[in-house]
């Protein structure tokens, strides 16, 4: 046999792309718990887990849509806008079920229309959803009036403020989400349709992977996750804040790319997405402990994620 | 041992990378003026000596010698200041630049902080001559058909002053006229004195260029010929795979059953005129025709890559439906394109990824979740058929030789229930040893009763693997020929534009 000899990827590589975020994690829970006043709490990382919650929803799609090779930064503004439109629904109608339904189904909808405009039309990622994102910003700032609108229905507020076991319910929603999107990645067609497509378009196309289908699903999926996060937020809230979540499409890209999936497509791993939301909650509630102003908080978010960055490429490297 | 006159010596050249020694300890010369064919199967080593040449990779052992003077370049600019020029098959161009701003790439004339248009037009012009080109240095570099472009980048490496050449593979995508001017121009840089490293797979062209030659195998230095003439094609084959080669196309006259793939007037963008034709069950058909005859543009229609304007396929009697290619896999028609990087295989995916992306929609329990386990022995089973050479199924596909690839995409379809199979040059840039494993493939599973639809530039090829050949020419099905009647000259002469003398 004239074959040359198994080439393995050397074990550090490979423990490293299977475990590495998590390994980062660990370090650093460890050195925040030894070094940083009130972090090894109850209280505090109940706070912690909650702060992430919508981020985390939200990243698990993210991580499809940058598998596929596509991004969106339209879930900000849907988040608002879905808090805002199922808060007034709410209002008008008395009905949680409706309010839910009417911002599931316009989420959906956007997310819908952003797909056919990415996958049908051919129209660039990038362009598309800068253009959702001003347009749903807008209409939460229409419907609400510009205003936060308080929800009347006591109900929804246990949907944001109650606890099962001790954990908060966003906590146990999130934890959902990563479950669902985690099983949807590695067992079934779909997620690795949505590889196969992010790795090469074409030869995705060629070889039968129904590209423009799984693209808009995506894209959809990624409006109803966002609508969700936004009623979530909403109840925590008990209000609907057209103001809110700005710049969260890029806290989720941040986390997500944190997690090693890569921006050209083709590379997704849930735990190392779970990983990369965590790192960012931590770091950002490590921060607040410590007292660090805000302003210094942007800084040092944006070093850490060119430092994740810079680690990946070192590692594909050696 | 390389010889002390070499323009360009190897001395026990090794490259080991984790687990696999691409090169072991491999010595020899090319001397100036010397055009010297390197030769060997994929994976023997060849690409890999181009890249320590070309400065990309360092070697782990052993020296590259520059007349004599051990070098090492520690990138691939430190290779082009050397004199060294390595030019690939895919083309390193940017296709949204001109030309001129192509062939001066990273050594702009400057006039002060400013680009020195008029000496940049003028220098462009002089090195298009040199290449024997009528371009105009201001077109855009994509508008230009890839035969074009290859010559740009010859011209580019010529204009850096190299006095060492290498060419991987040049003739893969030239026409036979263009490969006539290629082989002038190397014809040129042998008599000014440069010394030329040329990668190929076909014979012909070795014994019509090449002064001598060296054949790799499995990493090693085999042999080295300094004087080929009187070397026999048949030893050169011979020290290539290690063992002889008989009728590498395996052909066998098979039965064949009515009612395979039939084709009605099937019209789209490339196409002059519709095109009909039928392929039956167990038959092989091949299409030749030069470059831009339409032959692609035929397939990608056929295969529903490109929607067609009219027309209809019909597969078993029944009409395809849909014009993308997911409807034509249902159908049973499969397709393997030409550009296997770009449309075939998806890099950054494992081997096992890439084998089960088509077979998985056919295996999908209810709601489409995976089957592992399914998964991996089929993989498994097909990496074992068609002995794919890779490390593991994880393996990313893209680090396996061309062959391996091209093995791996049409496992994709095996595992499938195929009733026609389309096969754009699928030897492609293969070597000769994994070309008759893929020819053998191609029999079977036409023995199995498939159609088999095959499109190849090389006429060896299309007369040796078909029952019947069409043969196409600017845009239309211009002949169709029983094996018997298909000579080259008869082929060659349905091929040729009209009005063209030879």
């Amino acid at each position: 046999m004239s074959s040359p000899p198994p080439a393995q990827p050397s074990r550090f590589a490979r423990a490293w792309e299977s475990a590495g975020m998590l390994l980062v994690l660990a370090v650093l829970f460890l050195i925040c718990s030894l070094f940083v006043d009130n972090f090894l709490t109850v209280t505090n990382l109940r706070g912690l887990a909650l702060a992430v919650a919508t981020i985390g929803m939200v990243a698990c799609t993210m991580m499809f849509c940058l598998a596929a090779g596509d991004f969106d930064l339209s879930v900000g503004s849907v988040v608002a806008f879905a808090g805002v439109l199922g808060a007034t629904v709410m209002n008008t109608t008395g009905s949680v079920a409706a309010g839910f339904a009417a911002a599931l189904a316009s989420g959906a909808l956007i997310g819908f229309v952003n797909g056919v405009f990415v996958a049908r039309l051919g129209i660039n990622a990038l362009i598309t959803t800068l253009a959702s994102m001003q347009i749903v910003r807008g209409l939460g700032f229409i419907v609400s009036d510009g205003r936060a609108v308080g929800i009347r229905t006591d109900r929804f507020f246990e949907f944001g403020n109650s606890a099962w076991l001790g954990i908060p319910v966003p906590v146990w929603l999130t934890a959902g989400c990563f479950t669902i999107f985690g099983v949807l990645l590695n067992q079934t067609i779909f997620g690795r349709n949505a590889l196969a497509i992010g790795g090469n378009k074409e030869a995705a196309h060629l070889a039968g992977v129904p590209v423009t289908r799984v693209k808009v699903i995506i894209f959809t999926l990624q409006g109803l996750v966002a609508a969700f996060a936004g009623l979530v937020l909403a109840a925590r809230m008990t209000s609907g804040q057209p103001n809110t979540s700005q710049g969260l499409e890029l806290e989720v890209i941040s986390a997500c790319v944190l997690g090693g999936v890569s921006l050209s497509g083709g590379v997704a791993r849930i735990g190392a997405v779970i990983a990369g939301v965590l790192i960012m909650g931590l770091v950002q509630n490590a921060m607040n402990l410590l007292n660090i102003p805000p302003f210094y908080q942007y800084v040092a978010r944006g070093c850490i994620l060119l430092g994740a960055v810079m680690l990946d490429r070192l590692k594909q490297r050696s | 041992m390389s010889a002390p006159d070499s323009a360009l010596g190897f001395d026990r050249l090794t490259m080991e990378f984790p687990g696999v020694r691409a090169l072991d300890a491999v010595s020899f010369g090319v001397r100036a003026g010397c055009v010297h064919a390197l030769m060997g199967e994929n994976g023997a080593g060849k690409s890999t000596l181009l890249k320590i040449l070309s400065g990309a990779y360092r070697p782990t052992g052993g020296t590259v010698r520059l007349a004599g003077q051990a070098t090492a370049f520690a990138s691939t600019a430190g290779a082009l200041a050397a004199g060294v020029a390595v030019i690939y098959q895919e083309l390193h161009l940017v296709p949204g630049m001109t030309v001129a701003e192509n062939l001066l790439l990273g050594r702009y004339p400057r006039r002060g902080l400013l680009l020195d248009r008029a000496t940049l037009r003028a220098e462009a012009t002089r090195l298009l001559q040199l290449v024997g080109e009528d371009i105009s240095p201001d077109t855009r570099l994509g508008h230009l058909p890839l035969a074009q472009r290859q010559m740009v980048e010859i011209a580019k490496a010529l204009g850096r002053g190299a006095r060492i050449v290498a060419f991987d593979e040049p003739t893969s995508s030239l026409s036979a006229k263009e490969t006539r001017r290629l082989f002038g121009i190397i014809r040129d840089l042998r008599a000014r004195g440069t010394a030329i490293l040329y990668v190929t797979h076909r014979m012909d062209e070795v014994y019509e260029i090449c002064d001598a030659a060296t054949v790799l195998r499995d990493g090693r230095h085999v042999v080295t010929h300094e004087a080929l003439a009187g070397v026999p094609r048949d030893a050169l084959v011979k020290s290539m795979v290690g063992r002889e080669l008989t009728n590498i196309y395996h052909y066998r006259p098979r039965p064949h059953a009515p009612d395979g793939l039939e084709v009605r007037g099937l019209a789209g963008p490339g196409l002059r005129a519709p095109a009909s034709f039928h392929a039956a069950r167990g038959e092989i058909v091949g299409f030749f025709g030069l470059v831009g005859a339409g032959r692609t543009e035929l397939m990608r229609l056929l295969c529903g890559a490109v929607r067609p304007t009219a027309g209809e396929v019909r597969i078993h009697g029944a009409v395809v439906r849909g014009g993308s290619p997911r409807s034509a896999i249902r159908a049973g028609l499969v397709f393997c394109p030409e550009d296997r990087k770009k449309e075939g295989i998806i890099p950054i995916l494992s081997v096992a990824e890439n084998i089960n992306l088509s077979a998985r929609r056919t295996r999908l329990r209810a709601g489409g979740w995976l089957d592992h386990g399914w998964e991996r022995d089929n993989a498994a089973a097909q990496i074992a058929r068609l002995g794919i050479r890779t490390a593991s199924a994880a393996t990313p596909i893209g680090l396996l030789s061309g062959g391996n690839q091209q093995k791996a995409i049409l496992a994709r379809w095996l595992s499938e229930r195929v009733r026609v199979v389309v096969l754009d040059e699928p030897t492609r840039g293969i070597d000769i040893g994994a070309k008759g494993e893929i020819y053998a493939l191609i029999h079977d599973l036409a023995a199995a009763g498939a159609s088999i639809v095959i499109v190849s530039s090389e006429l060896p090829e299309v007369l040796g693997i078909s029952d019947r050949v069409f043969v196409m020419r600017e845009g239309l099905v211009a002949a169709e020929l029983s094996r018997a009647a298909a000579t080259p000259e008869a082929v060659l002469h349905a091929a040729l534009p009209a009005g063209s003398a030879n």
